[in-house]
């Protein structure tokens, strides 16, 4: 594609986009569509045609408009109301209110508030598109600015001038150990070596985040930009974007994109005229926590047990097939066409003074409003909580949030006022992590939550490295002794023991943060812990009893 | 790749091992494929046999021990056929954190096997996922494809009995 003809493509499908006098967005990422929002797409195209509005009335798929746990969600034209729980048995209704601008009267009960401070305290960058185009429609996305950067990038900017704009954003990566992105870049940069790679960490495996999937499935080609640029400014003209196997509709949307984007000569040889030559390849994960971890994730590339290895050698100089190698995450690829675009002053001006830009969260267990929010860095914890997940359910009480997976920890109500960034949650000893969020209420036990992380660090263990494989065994016995009543004080003296010895002694990320959310918890609710072993010793000290009484009976019985 | 590469014939005359060539010589057949081809095999077969490993082994030119390795060390891959019809319950974290662990007994408990198992009769296999991002809809479900969100075990439940009676395509 030569650079005017991108404008072309955005101007042509702009113009066809507002000859439509309507427009109707249905949800059509996994969540959603497990609601049945495809039958809902099928059903409003039916009920247009029958009406022969064809011409006026667009029907598209989008992105995630992030309330999933309201979904299916259908958008109606700007400055309308916006449906949630909507059935396909709704579709007629939604038809039929599209000329009024408060909806169908019929439908009242599924209008969504777009003033609730869900809404209204988010600012979206990385997503600023889904949910406002059809992710499938190259055409769309093109309008929506989709290539805009890296034609800049391509035509006006060097790769120094790229990575120097990268590096004063303040952008740090979005996988969770929040490293400088622009020094990464740099770092490969400079790497010596005619063959380079980049490769997009899309295994996002912590349970409880889904922000990348819903990146890769609604705005898929926001992350091949960003890849490319990355590329570019890095001098590879190769990329691999490593998924799991668990989201097939991420796989297929990526794909889709990464054909039409060669088609279309956006990806490929000579891109935009110039010499620049960019391919982009999809590799599937399959069922491995580990593998987010970067060294393994290269290994699984390269068709072997997701092992990971000892760095340095960091990947930026030696990893996929021994060549330096650029891994950033989903995220961090879908916030760059925005820097570059926007410029890097804009960017650094939203955050905290070491936290730049925005953060996707997945805000899910016992809270609200469930779904996904992009938050400026900065804002409190009350405020995402209270305000953006509308407190919690059933009118119980907040006990705690879980932020970071099963490498993070759990914040309790009394730090809830820190305001968001990556060294404050490290402060109270969890982690930024990837975005997940999972609040729990006062019903929830907090030796069982370690209990549960436990079990899955244990059992994604890869089992390289002793301290991660017999550690994470020995830890959840005793997690699982404890919350079953059978702990001792000794037990919880050798639980913190072991939570250090596999902190500071483990190879990779995973065992060396698998303690966490035993230390937190032990941190913030150790009461939980001594409960249940005075429980426990109080229910044996009985059973003692009775069985020494019955042990005297049976040594007398054996005397006489 | 500059060898012309002499394919070993594949281990029955399904015509299924067709889209498994495809994907071997989509990767150039580089050892580097393995795994994409092992996706392969499983989406055409079921389940990963030893006559399909020791297969993809020749044609890849790599161990079969490594095979084995890469086929157990991931737990997207199963050496054992799977039921005419898959229940997987998510255990993720929002999942757990609303009951996924009790809705998981139940099934057990209905099904008379536990997680990995298939039923005698080879109607049913059960399985637990790390997380299949559908957090917003917890606890969630999957039901030969379709996800179920906000899973009651009263629903969950009749579903798979319909599932098995052949009321519901599957």
């Amino acid at each position: 594609m030569k650079p005017e003809e991108l404008a072309n493509m955005a101007e042509k499908k702009r113009i066809l986009n507002a000859g439509y006098k309507h427009c109707i967005g249905v949800c059509m990422e996994s969540g959603c569509i497990s609601s049945r929002s495809d039958q809902i797409v099928a059903r409003i195209n039916e009920t247009v045609k029958a009406r022969g509005l064809q011409k006026e009335v667009r029907v598209m798929g989008v992105g995630c408009m992030g309330l999933c746990g309201n979904g299916p969600m259908v958008k109606v034209n700007d400055g309308h109301p916006m449906y949630q729980n909507v059935t396909p048995e709704h579709a007629q209704a939604i038809v039929q209110g599209l000329d009024s601008p408060t909806g169908n009267p019929e439908l009242k009960h599924l209008v969504c508030d777009l003033e609730q401070s869900f809404f209204r305290k988010q600012k979206l960058i990385v997503r600023s598109n889904s949910g406002r185009m059809d992710p499938e429609d190259l055409a769309d996305c093109v309008a929506h600015g989709a290539y805009e950067a890296l034609l800049k990038v391509l035509t006006e900017m060097s790769p120094i001038d790229v990575i120097s704009q990268i590096t004063a954003s303040g952008l740090r990566g979005r996988g969770g150990a929040g490293f400088p992105t622009g020094l990464k870049w740099s770092t490969v940069a400079k790497a010596g070596g005619a063959q380079k790679y980049v490769i997009c960490n899309g295994d996002e495996g912590d349970p409880g985040a889904f922000m990348d999937r819903s990146v890769m499935e609604g705005d898929p080609h926001r992350v091949l930009e960003g890849m490319a640029i990355a590329a570019y400014a890095v001098g590879a003209d190769h990329g691999v974007i490593y998924v799991r196997a668990e989201y097939p509709l991420a796989v297929k949307r990526l794909t889709k994109a990464i054909n039409q984007a060669m088609r279309h000569e956006l990806l490929g040889n000579g891109i935009f005229g110039t010499r620049f030559n960019f391919t982009v390849e999809i590799r599937l994960g399959a069922g491995a926590f580990v593998c987010g971890e970067e060294t393994a994730l290269i290994a699984s590339v390269e068709g072997n047990r997701g092992l990971p290895r000892p760095r340095p050698p960091y990947p930026a100089n030696s990893g996929l097939f021994g060549c330096p190698t650029l891994i950033n995450n989903v995220e961090t690829y879908g916030t760059i066409a925005p820097i570059i675009r926007e410029g890097a002053g804009w960017f650094s001006s939203i955050g905290t003074e070491k936290s730049k830009g925005t953060k996707i969260f997945a805000i899910t267990g016992k809270i609200r409003n469930t779904g996904l929010i992009e938050v400026p860095m900065g804002i409190t914890l009350r405020e995402i909580v209270f305000d953006l997940g509308g407190g919690i359910p059933d009118g119980k009480a907040f006990k705690a949030m879980q932020t970071g997976g099963p490498s993070g920890g759990c914040i309790s109500a009394r730090d809830l006022d820190i305001k968001l960034d990556y060294e404050s949650l490290a402060k109270i000893g969890s982690i930024m992590g990837s975005g997940g969020m999972i609040v729990m209420d006062e019903t929830s036990n907090m030796v069982d939550v370690a209990r549960f992380f436990m079990e899955f660090c244990m059992t994604e263990s890869c089992g390289k490295c002793v301290p991660c494989r017999v550690g994470t065994w020995q830890m959840h016995r005793l997690l699982d002794r404890i919350y079953e009543g059978h702990g001792t004080h000794t037990d919880l003296a050798l639980l913190k023991e072991l939570c250090d010895m596999v902190k500071n002694t483990s190879l990779c990320g995973l065992g060396q943060s698998a303690p966490n959310p035993v230390l937190s918890t032990l941190r913030h609710f150790e009461d939980d812990y001594l409960d249940l072993i005075k429980k426990g010793e109080a229910a044996r000290a009985v059973q003692n009893a009775d069985s020494v009484a019955v042990g005297t009976t049976v040594a007398l019985e054996v005397v006489s | 790749m500059t060898m012309t590469h002499t394919l070993p014939s594949a281990p029955t005359e399904d015509k299924r091992w067709r889209i498994v060539e495809a994907t071997m010589r989509r990767t150039g057949f580089e050892p580097s494929g393995l795994i994409e081809t092992l996706h392969s095999v499983q989406q055409a077969m079921g389940y990963l046999d030893e006559p399909a490993l020791r297969w993809v082994a020749t044609s890849l030119r790599v161990p079969l021990s490594k095979i084995y390795g890469v086929a157990t060390f991931y737990h997207h891959f199963t050496l054992k056929p799977q039921g005419r019809h898959t229940c997987v319950v998510c255990l993720g974290t929002a999942c757990y954190i609303k009951g996924s662990k009790q809705l998981l007994e139940q099934v057990e408990k209905k099904l008379g096997i536990h997680d990995g198992q298939t039923t005698a009769d080879g109607e049913m296999s059960l399985l637990v996922a790390r997380c299949i991002g559908a957090c917003g809809l917890a606890p969630a479900a999957v039901v030969d494809g379709q996800v179920q969100g906000k899973s009651e075990a009263t629903m969950l439940l009749d579903r798979l009995d319909n599932v098995m009676a052949g009321k519901v395509e599957s």
